[in-house]
């Protein structure tokens, strides 16, 4: 973002807003889409093929927009928040592949703010893309509320990996809803990284692959602070055959509470699904409550799921003592490896930036 | 200290240690002079890796009688990583698969030196190996060869060796069996090593072994003779033609 638009943003602004995986000097993305509160900073996309711009700029300039707008709520009879205030409409345009991420920013500043956003992203036929979504707030932003509302649809042999990084503090409470439509042969990738402070975060969102061989997965890195909720799942509803999903969380407490949600569930024969929740309880206080759930109307079905809660194996902390590590730096490596990045399905150009934002963040907490 | 230098580097004096409230080693007597290699035989479950885990000082292992001195100095209460400064290393007979943490990094963590990290690793067939968690679906020879080594990066001056060839083909034997001799080899290294197949007995000189059974420590002699004796008449004949004895 050109240094006039972000002229007026503090420099401690700017940091928090880049510790959610934003490129302020956009060398590295496509396009960019920033909000502040209620209010669209900045909206740009740098490549052919790309549209980004306030959701209500689109929904008065296309008219399909329209069309999309609310549609995966109407698919699952599900209703949804009618009073937001912005929001990005993305789209890609058919059969083009976008190397660099597209990146958009949901930032939340003035003292008490709520902010809340509906999104509409649009993956057209064949086309392959990565958007990183940063939220965050300010240190001003007390007792904020954040609602944030996105509708993905990856057309036909689609691709979107979607990242979203959470970097909220102590006094935040957060509430995304999200319903991904994938057709035929598509796929949804969803990584999502929480790793500050937050006091409440209730989200479960939702893949349906409608379309043949279309494919989902729901990446998580949750750290849980002392006195925070984090009511955190993932569901995928696999509509057609051979399709397949994963949802793979880890959750570190450190004396919060974590509620690590699954649900899978075959509408068709032929899918393949896989759940995976692995816990670490550093702390006394902590809380982790892992709910899998499993449901399938057929029996030729592949589905599976483990769980893993528990403090640090003392086995694994004596085994690098054994070669010379102490105890803490024992735990802190065993931690670390718990939340490796690898964890998530990012692209080579991401997992370098991620990897340093958690490294960052995770050298704060412990 | 009249043990210094020519003395002995690890000394055991009537050790018991007891796990999960049972007695599982009964006043085991044993030394290790500077710079020799000592073999421990001995039936499944006698408390071979009971004895080197409570030299190394894991949880779960307490010792209730006797001592165990380490160049000099009683270790008894000591914690792992100080055992480890001492110089004490451990290769696991069994170790923990840790997620997310890549061989590379312990690596990197027990030595500075790359190129030594590169060329052992490609010696022992690691060079993939480097980048993947520890131990995760290693096959048995690969938990091994990566033992082998990260104890051979930590430079210790005495090693334990728990197992060091089960499950190992007979190529990557001899390819550890020389990796250690090189380094044991060096001046006044020494080591504990247990062995069920014998196999390593072809790569290093080892100067004594010895039998556990049921806790104790019987027999000593020459390892090659005593593991032709093991291996015709089995572990029982030792407990007929000696006493527990004191060893060294
Ligand atoms: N941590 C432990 N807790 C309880 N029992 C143990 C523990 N470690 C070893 N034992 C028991 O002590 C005995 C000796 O075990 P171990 O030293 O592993 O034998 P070896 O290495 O000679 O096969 C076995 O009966 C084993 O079950
Ligand atoms: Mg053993």
């Amino acid at each position: 973002m050109s240094r006039k638009e972000l002229d007026n943003f503090e420099p401690a602004d700017k940091e928090v807003i880049a510790s959610a995986g934003i490129d302020l000097e956009e060398k590295m993305r496509s396009a960019s889409f920033l909000q502040q509160d209620a209010q669209t900073c900045f909206s740009r996309s740098l490549i052919d093929g790309v549209e980004i711009l306030r959701i209500e700029d689109a929904l008065k300039e296309y008219p399909e927009a329209e069309e999309y707008y609310g549609s995966s709520f109407k698919l699952l009879g599900r209703e949804y928040p009618q009073d937001t205030e912005g929001g990005y409409f993305i789209r890609v345009k058919k059969g083009k592949t976008i190397e660099l991420p597209i990146q958009a920013c949901l930032f939340l500043k003035a003292e008490g703010f709520k902010q809340r956003v509906h999104n509409l992203i649009i993956i057209e036929e064949g086309a392959k893309v990565h958007l990183i979504t940063g939220c965050s707030a300010a240190k001003s932003a007390d007792e904020g509320f954040h609602l944030g509302i996105s509708e993905f649809f990856i057309h036909k042999g689609g691709y979107l990996n979607f990242t979203m990084i959470h970097s909220w503090k102590e006094d935040i409470s957060v509430k995304p809803i999200s319903i991904a439509l994938v057709e035929e042969r598509a796929t949804f990738v969803s990584n999502y990284v929480c790793l500050r402070p937050v006091r409440d975060i209730t989200m479960y969102p939702t893949a349906v692959l409608q379309g043949e061989a279309s494919r989902a997965s729901f990446n998580s890195l949750i750290l849980s602070h002392p006195g925070s909720l984090q009511d955190i799942g993932s569901r995928v509803i696999l509509r057609a055959k051979n399709t397949q999903a994963e949802i793979i969380a880890r959750a570190v407490s450190l004396g919060g509470k974590v509620i690590s949600r699954g649900h899978l569930k075959a509408e068709s024969k032929d899918v393949k699904a896989h759940l995976e929740c692995r816990g670490l309880i550093l702390s006394e206080k902590g809380i982790i409550h892992a709910i899998p759930e499993m449901e399938s109307e057929y029996r030729d079905v592949d589905m599976s799921h483990e769980a893993a809660i528990g403090k640090i194996n003392k086995d694994e902390i004596e085994y690098l003592m054994s070669r010379g590590l102490s105890a803490t730096e024992a735990q802190s490596i065993i931690v670390r490896g718990f939340m490796d990045v690898n964890v998530l399905a990012l692209p080579e150009m991401l997992k370098k930036e991620i990897a340093h934002l958690e490294e960052n963040t995770l050298g704060k907490s412990f | 200290m009249p043990m210094e230098k020519k003395g002995n580097l690890l000394e055991i004096k009537n050790l018991t240690v007891e796990a999960a409230g049972r007695v599982i080693l009964k006043d085991v007597i044993l030394s290790i002079p500077r710079g020799e290699v000592a073999i421990l035989f001995g039936p499944n479950g006698s408390g071979k890796s009971t004895l080197i885990k409570a030299i190394m000082g894991f949880s779960g292992y307490n010792i209730t009688g006797g001592e165990i001195i380490f160049a000099g100095q009683k270790i008894n209460s000591m914690s792992i990583e100080q055992r480890v400064k001492l110089g004490i290393g451990l290769m696991y007979q069994h170790p923990p698969k840790i997620r997310g943490v890549k061989l590379e990094q312990v690596a990197r963590f027990l030595s500075r030196d790359t190129k030594k990290i590169k060329e052992l690793s490609n010696e022992l067939s690691l060079s993939e190996h480097l980048s993947r968690d520890l131990n995760l679906d290693f096959s048995g020879g690969e938990m091994k060869r990566s033992e082998l080594f990260q104890i051979i990066l930590q430079d210790p001056q005495l090693l334990l060796l728990d197992e060091p060839e089960s499950g190992v083909d007979l190529e990557n034997i001899s390819t550890m069996g020389s990796v250690l001799n090189e380094y044991l080899k060096k001046e006044g290294k020494s080591a504990l090593i247990i062995t069920h197949t014998g196999y390593i007995l072809d790569y290093i000189k080892a100067k004594r072994g010895c039998v556990m059974i049921g806790g104790k420590l019987w027999c000593v002699g020459n390892p090659k003779e005593m593991f032709g004796e093991i291996r015709k008449f089995g572990y029982e004949k030792c407990k007929e033609c000696h006493e527990p004895q004191r060893i060294g």
